[in-house]
């Protein structure tokens, strides 16, 4: 399942992406869903969660097999962030898929996890994830979060 | 406005309580931090959301249990969830409870498990029970007209 809330900027900001990115949030914790959607909408970002990797691939037109030479929701996804561990595809599989992707290559990937494993974080980054982010997620990380992503794109 | 007073210093004594009885943590607070004007409800919830889907994993974890043949890894993967979520809501021992369980399904011990699984439930029935007083309290100020006293009790 897949959902899409926009802030209440959206309307009066008319899709300015400087000033509200659209982050793509994936975690199978119903909880930390909501959480981490919370704490982005906050940070004035407009949110779609997914509750696995493989809706996160649908919503961002890159499954295997349905692919559709132009998906508008890839292009409007200015960051992705995504838990580790999850059934089937976890989060480093999910930032392959995305890495490989050419339309989705250049968007930032950031990875959390409750569990501090330094090989795991290793393998995240070398793979090119933005950062990665010990949960629970706090309000000061996702501000940190948010200066980031506007560099990267600065 | 005597009223209000005393519910407020009962809330606050109650909140108190439950960080210094290590029922919830500093990770409630940041919780409490996210609900703002546009949305007073967040937390409550939040919470609620919390109780359904814990409610589920325990019933889980019980007919896991119960299986002739016991596949630890799915009972560990359900720990692992509810470990997750009682994190991110503040639910110190509930938590730690999780990792106390998280340990018993390394090592495959059954009984253990069965035992650690009935302090797991006593342990979220009680922060259940804390939270729900807490959300009452709430209520009770709010309708005698007074303000919800923000409790910022972290220990470092």
């Amino acid at each position: 399942m897949v959902s899409t809330c926009d802030s209440d900027f959206a309307n009066l900001n008319k899709g300015n992406v400087e000033e509200e990115p659209h982050v793509l949030a994936v975690d199978d914790n119903l909880v930390d869903r909501k959480l981490v959607e919370k704490l982005l909408k906050n940070s004035s970002c407009k949110v779609t969660t997914a509750e696995n990797g493989l809706r996160a691939l649908e919503y961002l037109g890159l499954l295997d097999g349905k692919k559709s030479s132009m998906n508008n929701n890839a292009l409007k996804v200015n960051m992705i962030i995504t838990d580790y561990c999850m059934p089937e595809m976890n989060g480093y599989e999910l930032l392959k898929k995305i890495k490989e992707s050419s339309l989705m290559k250049d968007v930032p990937v950031v990875i959390m996890s409750s569990e501090n494993v330094p090989t795991r974080i290793n393998k995240c980054l070398e793979e090119g994830a933005q950062m990665f982010m010990l949960k629970p997620l706090k309000c000061s990380d996702v501000k940190k979060l948010r200066c980031h992503l506007m560099q990267c794109r600065g | 406005m005597e009223i209000v007073g005393q519910l407020q210093k009962q809330f606050v004594d109650f909140t108190t309580s439950l960080y210094r009885e290590g029922i919830l943590d500093g990770q409630f607070v940041e919780l409490q931090k996210l609900q703002d004007e546009s949305t007073p409800d967040f937390v409550c919830e939040l919470v609620s959301e919390y109780f359904q889907d814990s409610e589920k994993i325990l019933t889980n974890l019980t007919t896991a249990l119960q299986q002739q043949v016991v596949n630890f890894k799915v009972v560990d993967d359900h720990v692992h969830q509810f470990k997750g979520s009682s994190s991110s809501m503040g639910a110190l021992r509930v938590r730690n409870m999780c990792i106390a369980f998280k340990s018993l399904c390394e090592e495959k011990n059954l009984d253990g498990c069965l035992r650690c699984l009935q302090q797991l439930k006593h342990e979220f029935y009680l922060v259940k029970n804390k939270w729900e007083t807490l959300f009452r309290l709430e209520r009770q100020i709010l309708e005698a007209g007074g303000a919800v006293p923000f409790v910022d009790y972290r220990f470092y």
